[in-house]
């Protein structure tokens, strides 16, 4: 496991351990989780803290027959299930819950081109906030952008630095409307992110501007 | 009623050699203090998922049932999930229990903390219908049994956890709990809680750590 040196915040593990966080940014952490033992413990802190809160929540009334149902329940299901079998070696880029949604590795990416070499795909649109797969080649800056809501942004291959500071491969970058920034790819390899938004991005300059409706983003 | 487990326990519990008088005798079948202290801590609800794990320990299953499941019920309750939807839930998440109890591991989390895990996930199928995005399991064998230490300070660390939480001033534990409960979005919540998750947050680092360096 690589050292990850930007970690998610506390409010949105918090949010996930609550099961309270809109569906597209349960899959950036649910990723971000799967790279990073540190993030891993703090999500199983605040699920401690949910065992807490369970433990002191009060008993409802049950049910007359509820025990026996509850074996009814378990004798039509089959034999105990088993513990997972050890993941095979890693040969992608892609974690788990990702590799669950895409329906494999990067190269099952069904990628629509938007431009400047930029490539995207969507992965969950919802109401509230949506998830994609971005793909920007080396050396490649991102059109200036500010946010309306929350962006969280996972690295999985490559990296990307903007004003601020570097991401690597785990490192999550959460920014919020006061950010507008110009985020560009590290020379030498492409650089594939996980990004949640719950909301659409702006940008600054006239072009992207105009492409923004085709663009999604 | 007191089980034989719960008996069996307790004498257990005493060192090799001592010999039980009948006043120790009494003090157990008089369902004393003591003996209900071991019936509720941490460390008899975790042997009592170990015996349902390696022995499809009924009996077992039955008092864990009895302690929990009137809690799943009414955690499912405040969550927003009407009386009749919250028992179908509650004994589908019983059930899991049963079926997962081998995935269980006390190095990394409490009993209540599992349940807590298995009833919320249920609880997102059902009341948000869609079946979340779970983080990458960390594949662990009964060969790799976790460390008895490590077990042990997460049981004290759960303990203290719990303990905190009671002495929350009112209105910050109301919005802690309404939080686990689903209430508040999630720019509602408030990460600061006030509560030593740091500690708890390093045990479960340890026993990660432990878990890497044993599959490596």
């Amino acid at each position: 496991m690589q050292d990850v040196n930007h970690h998610i915040s506390d409010d949105l593990l918090m949010g996930y351990a609550a099961g309270a966080l809109p569906q597209a940014f349960d899959l950036v952490v649910a990723t971000h989780v799967s790279l990073s033992d540190e993030s891993r413990a703090r999500l199983e802190s605040f699920e401690a803290l949910g065992g807490a809160v369970l433990d002191h929540v009060g008993t409802a009334d049950l049910d007359e027959d509820s025990f026996e149902a509850t074996l009814a329940r378990i004798s039509a299901a089959s034999a105990p299930e088993q513990a997972p079998a050890p993941e095979p070696a890693e040969t992608g880029i892609f974690p788990a819950p990702l590799r669950d949604v895409v329906g494999g590795d990067l190269d099952a990416v069904k990628w629509r081109a938007v431009g400047m070499g930029v490539k995207q795909c969507v992965l969950h649109s919802g109401k509230d906030a949506s998830v994609r797969l971005l793909y920007i080649p080396a050396g490649q800056a991102m059109p200036m952008h500010s946010h309306r809501g929350t962006e969280m942004t996972l690295v999985l291959q490559g990296a990307y630095s903007d004003e601020e500071d570097r991401f690597a491969r785990g490192d999550v970058e959460i920014a919020g409307e006061e950010t507008n920034h110009t985020p560009t790819a590290d020379p030498g390899e492409d650089c594939i992110c996980l990004i949640a938004t719950d909301a659409p991005l702006k940008f600054n300059g006239l072009l992207p501007r105009i492409a923004q409706p085709f663009v999604g983003i | 009623m007191l089980l034989m487990n719960d008996h069996a326990d307790t004498i257990d519990a005493l060192p090799p050699g001592v010999f039980l008088a009948p006043s120790a005798m009494v003090r157990g079948a008089a369902r004393g203090k003591d003996v209900t202290i071991v019936q509720n801590s941490e460390e008899h609800w975790v042997a009592r998922v170990q015996a349902i794990a390696t022995a499809q320990d009924q009996t077992a299953f039955a008092e864990l049932f009895r302690h929990f499941a009137p809690k799943v019920k009414a955690f499912l309750i405040k969550s927003g999930a009407d009386a009749g939807l919250a028992e179908e839930c509650m004994q589908d998440v019983m059930a899991t229990l049963w079926r997962k109890a081998h995935m269980y591991d006390p190095s990394r989390a409490s009993v209540a903390t599992w349940i807590f895990t298995v009833a919320r996930n249920r609880k997102i199928d059902l009341l948000r219908k869609y079946a979340r995005p779970e983080p990458e399991d960390l594949p662990w064998g009964p060969e790799q049994a976790p460390d008895q230490a490590d077990v042990l300070a997460l049981q004290q660390e759960s303990h203290r956890l719990a303990e905190a939480m009671k002495t929350l001033p009112e209105k910050q534990r109301v919005l802690i709990e309404r939080a686990y409960f689903g209430d508040l979005t999630h720019s509602e919540i408030a990460a600061e809680t006030g509560l030593p998750l740091g500690t708890i947050k390093s045990r479960i680092r340890l026993a990660l750590d432990r878990l890497r360096h044993n599959m490596t």
